[in-house]
């Protein structure tokens, strides 16, 4: 029954991208272009990427608000360390190692300190985001290596960039692993019931940290594929992203309540954020106006569903 | 004398499964009724219904001769039904005045009179000669208190019929005694009570009037001083004598678990026993004897403060527990049948991590087969199934990994007929196969129909230890109740 | 006279932050006595005055169980109807601008409570996606334009700054507002019944409050007071356009959880929630003095917030007791 109805709400989405594509094209001459469609795909492929771990927490009953704030403290480090004459895979090393700390810091927050996820990554969130404004102050750093820049502007094989080709084996990992593996399926039944699951032997606590742990070292992922990108960092960086990245998991059907979702649907709420971004960008229509439309999408999601169930 | 109260033939069933079939009862002002009844006699929907938290599918409440429904709690209240629930419904964060005048605050032009209220309160709490202050938040009453504050709060209220569920479950003698007195002193005041409880000394002290229920039927009713305790025994575990436990003789064999002197500060102590292969070890207590938290003890859920626990090298495969709470605890409602068989068995379906359906459809059907699971099929959701069937999907989930040691806690509890003799067969056959079973369980005839050695649990110590044929349930009953 | 121990805990909390708020602005006082002059006191609370209206909102929703992320785009749009109100009409007068405000701030509010009590939907999902809607529609209001001071009214303007004994309107309204809060939840029924509600829901139910009924007109007071705040900002610093106050929620709600607001519901005080907003004021004012550079003020309060939450979740231990020996 939730299988149909999962692939119900997958389907959806892709007659909505299919949708996109269509409406987009007719408007804009320059849409279906393979380079213009690889010049879009930066305009998600690193939120996507945090969208994915952030999936899983979201399916096992926590939440991070914190992940724009650690791009930003992980963006932070590796700006020092570039100041400091590190080199490119000691930059790697520095922002993954930053967003996996990070990331522990909230799992140990929640599992340890027992506070509830949503008020201990509040709090993160400000702690990391101040901490990157108390080192750089109003200062910009942009002493990165030439190499650096490979992560966010390199290309992997003809349009194919980098980052497009990160998030697509990532996006196969994390569905098989979800989907495919025991360790999935515990962390469905820790979302669904978390007293059962423990009844059941489930270590509940070191999923739930592992779980923070990897999602801040995918945040630490995406800090060095945006620092790259732009070849620059700013404390701002990144600044409002957590909005983003939780409406991508939300829009592609993962339950807040728990227990319920898939990466399919999650990669697909990626595609049609990404491209609507991009199409509006196109027609020129500011990034503002665009929030509407997922801050709507956002609501009747959960909305519409609730509001059949009232019936 | 008319009854204040009256209850004619109320029915009331849940997804099938009746709880009440036709319940009568009577209560009178400046008496106290006594609700006897085992576990799923129906006691509780009654309470509910009475409190307007259950609506009745059919039947007639009359309060003072006139018909009445009560189709939200708050309209109980307004009638004049107070109760002192269980668990405390109490407002923790607001102070011991403040929750006897919720949603009736005293006011004097439109803001809340606080000095009024205070003083209200104290009288309230001076009237049942209450010893705590009103200004503390209620958080830091003892359960005991609390049970004190919801009394006043029905006062408050003004209450003419005040329903006390079960409020020594968990307290000490010492409270008991307090609050014994503050009931009579009701009484006397004039008001109808209920109450309801599993200790006999506790109904004689206390009651003038008794109702007994059983399996959701009002079965006799009348005169506390009329009738001798063993005959309300007999009325409240009295069977139909087609009710059959499938018990097989089994064959005692070597120990599998020896537990020393075990205990967890502030819910059991000194707690030990053996078990053995093909033995059924029955754990009979009442609600809050610490019987439940013994057992997740015994399954590793949390840690002992003090004694061991020692499993033989003959137990390999270890322990499984089947808890009391299906729906939160024991299975994943969501979940398929499939999944949920499979949850615990995990690492065994996908040894190196990759999980296949079909084998864990394959484990689902086996196990349907075996407990005689009803369903479309092993990918429908657990919360679709009836009561009987979701126990079963939870013993299934346990018994596939093949335990050597099985507990189950309240393993029947609020499940039909059927399903009840179908648990108890595969228990026991997992009893004969050279397994060892704790059961805990406050169904009586369940308990001596099953066990081959009983122990009986009240405050946390075990106060009683019969074989299977020298237990009855009066000796049961009476090592249970203080009695 | 009260022990410290027998006061609620509430109580307790205020006077621990208090006594830490009035250190803080000891300390910086000593070290620079011009911290403590009357016209610095002004602005500090005048610097505040908006966070405290808008926490003094923000409680109002957790208390009863909820959140609100949406209060900051609610603010940037409700300004901005207000700038083009008075752009488009000049003399109608403040009066009417703040009515302007706190009426669409209160509708925006309602559609909040309106999903969360009769859809049940989770607070946080909801205002994150009216986060969005709100602060979105901003833009096709205002053709993406700023609002400067010279398309603005001098009234309008000028009202926020006026001065009444040394202080701003602005710092009036916030005194006005941590009155009127202090006495309201502790006298208006309804308060009370909003304690209840965010307390025990299942109680508060069986005592006839409905606790859906309850969030909704938490979030129509917090909206209402967003909008006015939407006002008042727009008129402080004299100009709109889309962005203003933007992620301004997560400040507010710090404050909350610095002031000892329960985000589990039911348990925090105005006074509480005042010091709270003082605090963070104090530090923003002093860091300069001291030295140390504006941008430390967040990770302080980071630091704080994770201190308060830690504190008070290690408080939450229930120990149930069956032992008749312990338990005597």
């Amino acid at each position: 029954m939730t299988l149909v109805k999962l692939m119900r709400w997958e389907s959806m989405l892709g007659l909505v991208l299919v949708a996109e594509v269509v409406l987009f094209s007719s408007l804009s001459p320059y849409f279906l272009n393979v380079d213009t469609l690889s010049d879009a795909s930066f305009n998600f492929t690193e939120r996507a990427l945090i969208a994915l771990p952030l999936a899983l927490l979201i399916i096992a009953g926590e939440i991070d608000i914190s992940v724009a704030a650690i791009i930003a403290l992980a963006s932070v480090t590796m700006g020092l360390g570039a100041a400091h004459g590190v080199g490119t895979p000691g930059l790697l090393g520095l922002g993954l190692a930053t967003g996996l700390l990070a990331g522990c810091v909230n799992g140990a927050l929640v599992t340890v300190g027992r506070v509830p996820s949503i008020v201990a990554t509040i709090g993160t969130m400000t702690l990391f985001r101040g901490a990157a404004y108390a080192i750089l102050g109003n200062r910009v750093l942009k002493e990165y290596p030439g190499s650096f820049a490979v992560f966010g502007q390199g290309y992997l094989a003809g349009p194919v960039s980098i980052e497009l080709a990160l998030f697509a084996v990532f996006a196969l990992a994390f569905g098989l692993f979800l989907h495919r593996t025991r360790w999935g399926r515990a962390i469905y039944a820790i979302g669904a019931n978390p007293v059962a699951s423990r009844f059941a032997g489930l270590d509940v606590n070191r999923y739930k940290f592992a779980l923070f742990a990897l999602t801040g070292l995918f945040a630490g992922l995406a800090a060095v594929l945006l620092t790259s990108r732009l070849g620059s960092t700013r404390p701002s960086i990144a600044q409002g992203w957590e909005l983003e990245v939780i409406g991508i998991v939300i829009l592609g059907g993962v339950s807040v309540w728990g227990g319920k979702g898939t990466i399919m649907g999650v990669v697909l709420a990626a595609l049609v954020f990404g491209l609507v971004t991009f199409g509006l960008g196109l027609m020129n229509i500011p990034g503002i106006v665009m929030s509407i439309f997922t801050g709507a999408l956002l609501i009747l999601v959960v909305a519409v569903p609730a509001w059949l169930q009232r019936r | 004398m008319s009854p204040l109260v009256t209850l004619a033939g109320v029915r009331k069933s849940f997804g099938g499964v009746r709880a009440l079939s036709d319940a009568t009862l009577e209560l009178y002002a400046g008496s106290i009724t006594a609700l006897i009844g085992e576990n799923g006699a129906g006691k509780s929907t009654l309470v509910k219904i009475l409190s307007g938290v259950h609506q009745p599918d059919g039947g007639e409440i009359r309060i003072a001769g006139e018909p009445v429904r009560m189709p939200r709690p708050d309209a109980a209240r307004r009638l004049g039904i107070g109760v002192v629930h269980q668990e405390c419904l109490v407002f923790d964060n607001l102070s011991v005045a403040e929750n006897l005048f919720v949603n009736a605050w005293p006011a004097s032009r439109g803001a809340v009179d606080w000095r009024s209220l205070r003083a209200r309160a104290e009288t309230l709490l001076r009237e049942l000669d209450a010893d705590f202050p009103v200004d503390v938040p209620a958080s830091r009453l003892s359960i005991a208190q609390k049970h004190v504050v919801q009394i006043a709060r029905a006062l408050a209220d003004d209450s003419r019929v005040l329903i006390l569920d079960e409020p020594t479950a968990s307290l000490s003698q010492r409270e008991c005694v307090e609050l014994f007195r503050i009931v009579r002193k009701l009484r006397d005041a004039g008001r109808a009570l209920l109450f309801i409880s599993h200790k006999f000394e506790e109904i004689y002290e206390l009651a003038d009037r008794y109702a007994v229920f059983r399996d959701g039927v009002s079965v006799s009713a009348g005169l506390l001083s009329e009738v001798r305790s063993d005959e309300l025994i007999r009325l409240m575990v009295g069977r139909p004598v087609a009710q059959l436990f499938p018990k097989l003789e089994t064959q005692i064999g070597e120990e599998l678990l020896r537990v020393d002197g075990l205990g967890r500060s502030g819910e059991f102590e000194d707690v030990s026993l053996t078990l053995r292969r093909g033995e059924i070890l029955g754990i009979y207590g009442l609600v809050g004897a610490g019987r439940t938290e013994l057992a997740r003890t015994l399954f590793g859920l949390q840690r002992a403060d003090a004694g061991t626990m020692r499993l033989s090298a003959a137990a390999g495969a270890g322990c499984a527990l089947v808890p009391e709470d299906r729906q939160t605890e024991g299975a994943v409602l969501p979940f398929s049948i499939a999944a949920n068989i499979a949850l615990p068995n995990l690492a065994a379906l996908a040894p190196r991590g990759w999980c296949r359906s079909a084998l864990e459809t394959g484990l689902a059907r086996e196990w349907m087969d075996r407990l005689a699971i009803r369903a479309s099929g092993p990918e429908q959701a657990v919360h679709d199934l009836s009561g009987g069937n979701q126990q079963k999907v939870v013993i299934a989930k346990w018994l596939a990994r093949k335990p050597a040691i099985l507990i189950l806690d309240e393993p029947t509890k609020g499940i039909d007929v059927g399903a009840k003799a179908a648990v108890h067969r595969v228990t026991s056959e997992f009893a004969r196969a050279g397994n060892g079973v704790i059961m805990i369980s406050s169904d009586l005839p369940e308990i001596l129909g099953m066990s081959d050695r009983m122990l009986v649990m009240r405050r946390g110590r075990v106060r009683g230890e019969f074989s299977r044929s020298e237990a009855t349930s009066e000796k049961l009953l009476k090592a249970a109740s203080d009695a | 006279m009260k022990g410290l121990r027998d006061l609620s805990d509430a109580a307790r909390r205020d006077l621990v932050l208090g006594g830490l708020t009035l250190a803080v602005f000891l300390a910086v006082t000593v070290a620079f006595p011009g911290f403590a002059a009357p016209r610095s006191l002004a602005g500090l609370l005048d610097d505040t005055a908006i966070l405290i209206l808008l926490a003094l909102g923000q409680m109002l929703v957790i208390l009863a169980r909820g959140i609100d992320l949406s209060v900051a785009a609610n603010l940037a749009l409700c300004g901005m109807l207000a700038a083009l109100v008075d752009r488009a009409f000049p003399g109608l007068g403040v009066a009417v601008a703040i009515g302007i405000a706190s009426v669409a701030g209160a509708v925006l509010g309602a559609i909040n409570g309106l999903l969360v009590w009769k859809l049940r939907l989770p607070p946080i999902v909801v205002t994150l996606g009216t986060l969005s809607i709100y602060g979105g529609v901003i833009y096709p209001l205002s053709g993406g334009a700023w609002v400067n001071e010279n398309e603005m009214s001098p009234a309008f303007v000028a009202f926020t700054r006026a001065g009444f004994l040394g202080l701003s309107t602005l710092s009036w309204f916030a005194i006005v507002a941590a009155i009127a809060f202090v006495l309201g939840l502790r006298y208006l029924r309804v308060a009370r019944a909003l304690y209840a509600a965010g307390g025990n829901p299942e109680a508060a139910a069986c005592s006839g409050i409905d606790p859906g009924r309850m969030q909704f007109l938490a979030y129509l007071a917090c909206g209402a007071i967003a909008g006015l705040c939407g006002y008042l900002w727009v008129a402080k610093f004299a100009v709109a356009y889309t962005d203003i106050a933007l992620g301004f929620e997560l400040q507010v709600i710090a404050a909350c959880l610095i002031g000892g607001v329960a985000i589990a519901g039911g348990s925090g005080t105005a006074l509480g929630v005042v010091i709270g907003c003082l605090f963070i004021g104090i530090i923003r004012n002093s860091l300069p003095l001291v030295g140390i550079s504006a941008f430390w003020q967040m990770f302080i309060n980071g630091v704080v917030i994770i201190a308060a939450v830690l504190l008070s979740a290690r408080n939450r231990a229930h120990v149930r007791t069956i032992l008749e020996s312990r338990a005597a």
